[in-house]
This record gives structure tokens, sequence and C-alpha cells, in this order.
């Protein structure tokens, strides 16, 4: 590499020259240009502005009954909106946090204790939990139930059993008056 | 080697031979090509494999021009396809039958070379080439499912992609990649479509590659012993060609029962239901050739380990070359390993019959004791043979059992010399 007529340049030391610089240099734009060339291969496949902009979405609470749950949309999510009963309350809220896979209180999920809003996608591999309707059922701990794989969630979109490593997710919302609540 | 290439031919085709020598290449690999005398019908299927590709780029191809990948369109074209198109049916249900056979082809193809032990040196490489085109075959076939967009297609696309967000830190931001959303939707099956009509000629190219490797030492065969000469071959054609077209025949009787009388069997109804990203259906299944799989990855009940068990499984074949030590190539000369390895066919079957049952009851310890056999078979047992296995005598030549059982003269045994 250093052994043409350029080693021993001003400075070179015997390791270093002109040369090596050059193809260093050389090689260094070639990897910049190359990295600069493919980000928008790669970027292209991610969601666009239009798919990011954060949409929001007001959901009517007035027809849900205790015990009842609806199936909002959100983001192309499903958002579970379940109106609790305050024996669920209470049973959500009994439960030992050691005994929880992913632990987290269920007042830390909630802010109205009578709402419960979580997005309705399964932690493990994105099937929709069964539970949402009355025909459904709602796994062994009085939650949901995953088809798919087997994952339980209680009451509080928290996982209790099955291959799911997280609690049902809580989305940002906010109640906009007592009947309605604005997702996002 | 450009210059004092002699072509073998004269008149126009040594004209054209003289200026574009692929005739004399193709002589040479696909005629006179020397090929183990002792070859079964085991040895047809990867012919067999590279004819099921070719049909499924062809059908693949003319339903291309009558598809719309656009989450509002996809179902009714391929519906479109089946009502009006003329001969859209016949097209679409041997596009759909024949990936099922691709697999059972391959799968077969891949079990061949585990029991005669082909994956041995020399072969290594030739059978991590196999190794990547499953892989991209297995990728191909993802995303053709999804097309339709039916429930099936929908949900087996979310759970499949999920699968990336098992991946710690970056795992949320690739399946977002992958989606180009928050969810499955319209960007992943316009990206799932371009993919899926590229994959198939990525394959094409790693079957060259699988090709030049396997013509580089020649096929392997049931004695698993190497040909000590021109006694022990013949060349290709017409032996091996007459025995691959017959293989073909058989072939396409097979297809064509299930094309033409039991058409959508391997499939499931629920793929005739548009797709509904409120709905998950009760039970997803992905297809039967995922199934082993998929138990795989619901026998662990972890996630991410899950995850890694079930690619595990593939990438375990990598490196299946340097964990089976024995010198002994055909599972014919080793009986210890020869119950082993029935019983890994067995096991596979049986992760598959696990895999399409509901995650419940006895089919979860099931699944856990399968998955268990079959990477012991790979990590423990193989290596394990290698050093405690005494194989049976392997015999002097290809031809040397042959003689002896045919009634030739006893002293024929170590060089016969007298067969062209």
């Amino acid at each position: 590499m250093a052994n043409t007529a350029n080693s021993g340049q001003k400075g070179g030391g015997e390791e270093t020259s002109r040369r090596d610089f050059l193809y260093l240099a050389t090689g260094a734009m070639g990897a910049v240009g190359v990295g600069a060339v493919a980000w928008p291969f790669i970027d292209q496949m991610n969601p666009s502005a239009a798919v990011l902009a954060l949409a929001t979405t007001e959901v009517d609470l007035s027809p849900i009954e205790a015990g009842m749950g609806i199936t909002a949309m959100w983001r192309s999510k499903p958002v579970f909106v379940r109106k609790r009963t305050q024996e669920e309350i209470e049973q959500a809220r009994a439960v030992e946090l050691d005994a929880l896979p992913d632990p987290q209180p269920d007042e830390a999920r909630v802010e109205q204790p009578e709402w419960l809003i979580v997005v309705g996608i399964c932690t493990h591999l994105g099937c929709i939990p069964l539970g949402n309707k009355p025909s459904e059922p709602r796994g062994d701990y009085g939650g949901w139930f995953c088809p798919c794989h087997g994952s339980h969630y209680d009451p509080s979109g928290r996982i209790r059993r099955g291959p799911a490593p997280a609690n049902l997710p809580v989305p940002t919302y906010s109640f906009v008056d007592d009947t309605t609540v604005q997702l996002g | 080697m450009a210059s004092d290439y002699k072509t073998p031919y004269s008149g126009v085709l040594g004209w054209l031979d003289d200026r574009l020598p692929v005739i004399n290449f193709a002589d040479q690999h696909l005629r006179f090509y020397p090929t183990p005398k002792n070859l079964t019908y085991a040895w047809n299927f990867g012919s067999l494999a590279g004819i099921a590709l070719v049909i499924m780029i062809v059908t693949g191809i003319v339903l291309a021009m009558h598809y719309t990948p656009h989450e509002a369109h996809a179902f009714g074209s391929v519906e479109k396809i089946m009502r009006d198109v003329n001969y859209g049916w016949l097209l679409r249900y041997l596009h759909m039958n024949g990936a099922s056979f691709f697999f059972i082809v391959v799968y077969i193809h891949i079990f061949r070379g585990l029991y005669y032990g082909s994956y041995k040196e020399p072969r290594e490489v030739l059978w991590g080439l196999g190794v990547i085109i499953l892989l991209l075959m297995m990728g191909t076939a993802f995303m053709g499912y999804t097309l339709p967009w039916g429930q099936m297609s929908f949900w087996g696309a979310t759970v499949i992609t999920n699968l990336f967000s098992a991946i710690p830190v970056v795992g949320e931001e690739i399946t977002r990649w992958l989606w180009g959303g928050f969810a499955v939707g319209n960007p992943t099956l316009q990206r799932f479509f371009a993919l899926h009509y590229l994959l198939p000629f990525v394959i094409a190219a790693v079957v060259v590659l699988h090709l030049v490797a396997l013509h580089r030492y020649g096929s392997n065969n049931p004695l698993g012993i190497n040909p000590k000469g021109k006694q022990d071959q013949i060349p290709f054609h017409p032996y091996y060609t007459i025995k691959d077209l017959f293989g073909l025949g058989v072939f396409l009787i097979a297809l064509s029962v299930f094309v033409f009388f039991a058409p959508n069997y391997m499939g499931h109804a629920d793929n005739y239901i548009p797709a509904d990203p409120l709905v998950t259906p009760p039970h997803i299944v992905p297809e039967w050739y995922f199934l082993p799989f998929y138990a795989i990855l619901r026998a662990i009940p972890d996630k991410l380990l899950g995850v890694v068990a079930m690619f595990g499984s593939i990438a375990v074949l990598f490196v299946l070359p340097w964990l089976d030590r024995s010198p002994v190539r055909s599972g014919k000369f080793r009986p210890i390993f020869k119950q082993f390895y029935w019983l890994l066919v067995a096991d596979v079957i049986l992760l598959g019959y696990v895999g399409a049952m509901p995650p419940e009851g006895i089919w979860i310890p099931l699944g856990r004791l399968a998955t268990a056999y079959y990477f012991a078979y790979f990590l423990v047992i193989l290596p394990l043979l290698g050093i405690f296995e005494r194989p049976k005598p392997l015999p002097n030549s290809i031809s040397e059992p042959v003689l002896k059982g045919g009634g030739q003269p006893a002293g024929a045994t170590a060089k016969p010399m007298d067969k062209a």
C-alpha cells in the first residue's frame, strides 16, 4: 500500500501516506453516498406523513351500560372502551402486583375507574382478543381472551396468562364531557 | 480461456456454438453429464421442484395480468379471476395448489438429503443454498397468501409481521416499517405484491447457483459413496431425463387430482370472507406447509424465545453439515441413525398436526415434546452418533452390490470394469 513513490511524504511516517488517505477518504465518501442513496429506498416503506398525522376520534359513551363495551377505531386500530361494574373494578384492584407478568396497578391504567380504554390488539402477535361483545368468551380472568394463541387478560386489560408479554396498551385520551371521550 | 475454445460441433451449430458456447455447455450438463447409476426415485424431487417453480412463475405472471393490489379491489379482482376471466379458475387453482405441491416436493427433497447425508462434505454449500431457497420460498408463499385479501390473508399477515415485534428495542419500529402504517393495510398489500412478483426470480437465480454447486461434485447416491469411475456412472440423457419425465407424469396426475377435484382442500374457507380489520377469525392457522414451524413458535411460552426457536428450526439446517460428524453419508449403513431419522420424520408430521390444533389441553405438552426432539436430533443426537455409532461396512463401489446380487462371478467385487 505505502510502497509507491508517494511514501515518505512530509509527516507521512512509514505507515501512512497521501495515497492511504485518498483511499480512505474515497471509501468513506463512497459509503456515505451509498447510504444516502439507500435511505430513500428504505424510508419509502415507512408510514407516510398522511398516515402519521395524529388523528383523533371522539367516542360517544352514553349508550354503554355497565359491564358492556364497544370497539372504536382509532389510527386504524381497534380500541376497547368498556364500562366496568363495581365488582370488576374491585376485582382488578384486589390483584397482587407480584402475580402479574407485567405489573401495573389498575389505578395507573384508567382516568375514571369505571371506564377502561385500551388498544384492542393482543400484545403477542396482533390478533384482536375476544370478550368485548356479550356473546364472546372473556377468558379465565373476566377480561379478554385471545383465540389465536390463548392469552388471557383481566378486567384491567392486563396480561394474566398465555404467551403475550405485555398488558393491552392504554392510548392517549381525555374526557371531553361526561359522555364523550376523545382518543388521541 | 476464451480464445482457445474449440467447438466440437460443425456446420451452423458449430458456427453458433463458436460464438455462443452455451450449446456445448448445455450438452455437457444436461446430456452427457455423468450421473451415479444407482439413483432411485428419491432423486426425482430436485427436478420436480424446478418444474414446480416454472409452473408457479408461468401461472403467477398471467394471474398478475388480472389482479389488482389494492385493499378495496384485491378480493374482488380474485373473484373476477375465478368467475369472469377465461380459464381464470384453472390458473388460480393451479397457482394455489401448485404452491402446496412445490412445498411437498421440496420437503421430500430435503428429507431425502437428510437420510442419505447429501449435506455432508463436499456438498455443504450446495445444501446451504438449498436452505436459502427454502427461506425464499417461505417468504414468497407467505406474501402470496396475503394477496387475495381474505380474512386468513389479513390475519395471517398480521400474526407473521408481528413476529418481528418480538425483537428487543427496535421491534415496534420494524413492524411499522414493514406495514407502512399502524396495522396491516393497503401499503402492506402493495409492497407484498411487488415482492411476491420479485422473489421467484431471486429463487430461480439461487437455483442456478444450487445447480452449479451440484455439478461441481455431482449427485450423491443411495450408497453415499463416490463413483469410482465410468463403470459407476451413466449419462444424464436419456437415462435420467426419462426417469424424471416419468416422475413428472405422476406429479402432474397428483396435482390434477387436487386442481380438478379438491381445489380448496388445502385452503381455508375463512379466506373467502373479505378481510375485516375488526374481526379476528376464531381459529387462525397458517397454510399446512408452515404448520410444523407454527407449532414450534407456539410451543414456547415466551414471545421472543418462541420466535427465536421458530427461525432457529431452519437456521439449524445451515450448520447441519458440521453437526453430523459421522463420515458415512448414507443412512443405509447407519443402523442407529436410521431409527432416529424415522423418528424425526414422525416428529415433524406430529408438529404439523399440533400446529393445526388449538393451543390447549394435550396439544401444549405434545408440541413441547415434539419441539424438544426436533432440536435434540440436530444438536445432540447427530453429534453424539458421529462418535458412538459403529456404521456397517461400506461397499467398495457402486457397482459391487449390484454385481454380487446379480450372480456375477465372485471375483467381480473390487474392480468392475466391463460396464460402460
